[in-house]
């Protein structure tokens, strides 16, 4: 599985319908429960499976929501390379990630923008998959380097308006 | 359709649940984090980048929300600590047994860097007139969670879409 380099993508190479390199994982338990526990979600439906199937009706555990969140930035990212920072991130739950689930994340460039501070940004349309289903739809807000001496990390107060 | 009491209206636009992270952020949840995505972001890994890019470490920023979820277990603590407890209120006062939760938007601010103790408050932005959806009759409502840092920059502001309801009888 690839992970992103130290190079950066720039703003003039980022265009409207652009399509994101696709990720796709094997989930496992393992990867439901050390993505709660990491997140400090110790609610057992993340963990137990017993409880899952008797509480919550589902078949299984399943991810919990701010590690789906994290997936989505690490997914993010790995097309931005480091300079790439999350101004804004919106998303909505549509259905559940199991044990044995392979997920697919995918995106598309909507929209490409200097903005009057000069700070440039890509807004995305991003989806989890799993199989035909859809888990998850997220849009993105991320700002780029517009130059390879500009730095979006760099910005504070005023000049930075996610 | 029923009147909003006066005490949720004065909520609105209120500053409530002010209140203190109980650990400093710190690196080995954010390596834990990492690996649990296998996001290779060296800004996380790498300290060289991390100086020559953010002036240091810092966390991812989808993790805001980690720093204020209570311990599983805390000494004296005698009833459970609920995230988002305005959310709660509003269930109570507005006499609506269910609710759920419809949308999520987190707009990131500063970054968030080991060592920092953030600060949280809640402040109830909207509540619908009643509706009525498949789910039951209720009101939406909007909540906004602030974080800063303790320098008082803010790092991120999360809005919540709930809506509560009780089910068709």
């Amino acid at each position: 599985m690839t992970t992103a380099s130290t190079t950066s993508l720039l703003h003039g190479t980022v265009h409207e319908g652009d399509e994101l390199p696709e990720l796709s994982v094997d989930v496992t338990a393992t990867t439901i429960v050390l993505g709660a526990l990491a997140s400090r979600d110790w609610r057992p439906m993340h963990h137990d499976k017993d409880f899952a199937i008797e509480r919550n009706g589902t078949k299984d555990i399943f991810m919990n929501a701010p590690n789906q969140a994290l997936w989505f930035e690490r997914f993010v990212t790995d097309w931005t390379g480091p300079k790439g920072r999350l101004g804004r991130l919106r998303f909505r739950i549509r259905d559940s990630v199991f044990p044995g689930d392979t997920m697919t994340f995918a995106g598309t460039v909507e929209k490409v923008e200097l903005d009057e501070r000069d700070c440039g940004w890509a807004e995305l349309a991003l989806v989890l998959r799993v199989g035909d289903r859809v888990a998850s739809e997220c849009n993105a807000r991320v700002a780029v380097p517009v130059r390879e001496d500009d730095n979006p990390w760099d910005r504070h107060g005023g000049d930075w308006q996610p | 359709m029923s009147e909003l009491p006066g005490e949720v209206q004065d909520w609105i636009g209120q500053v409530r649940y002010e209140e203190t992270g109980e650990f400093d952020v710190e690196r080995g949840y954010v390596f834990t984090s990492c690996a649990s995505v296998e996001n290779g972001n060296p800004l996380f890994w790498d300290d060289e980048v991390a100086a020559e890019l953010t002036g240091g470490p810092i966390a991812p920023p989808t993790m805001i929300s980690v720093w204020f979820r209570p311990h599983a277990w805390a000494p004296g603590r005698t009833k459970e600590a609920l995230p988002l407890q305005v959310h709660f209120d509003l269930k109570e006062a507005l006499g609506l047994p269910e609710a759920v939760m419809t949308g999520n938007e987190v707009v990131f601010g500063e970054p968030v860097r080991p060592g920092d103790r953030l600060c949280t408050h809640q402040v109830l932005r909207s509540v619908s007139d009643e509706k009525a959806t498949k789910l039951g009759t209720g009101r939406f409502w909007v909540i906004d969670v602030e974080y800063a840092n303790q320098r008082g920059e803010l790092v991120g502001r999360e809005t919540w879409t709930g809506f509560g309801y009780r089910r068709p009888t």
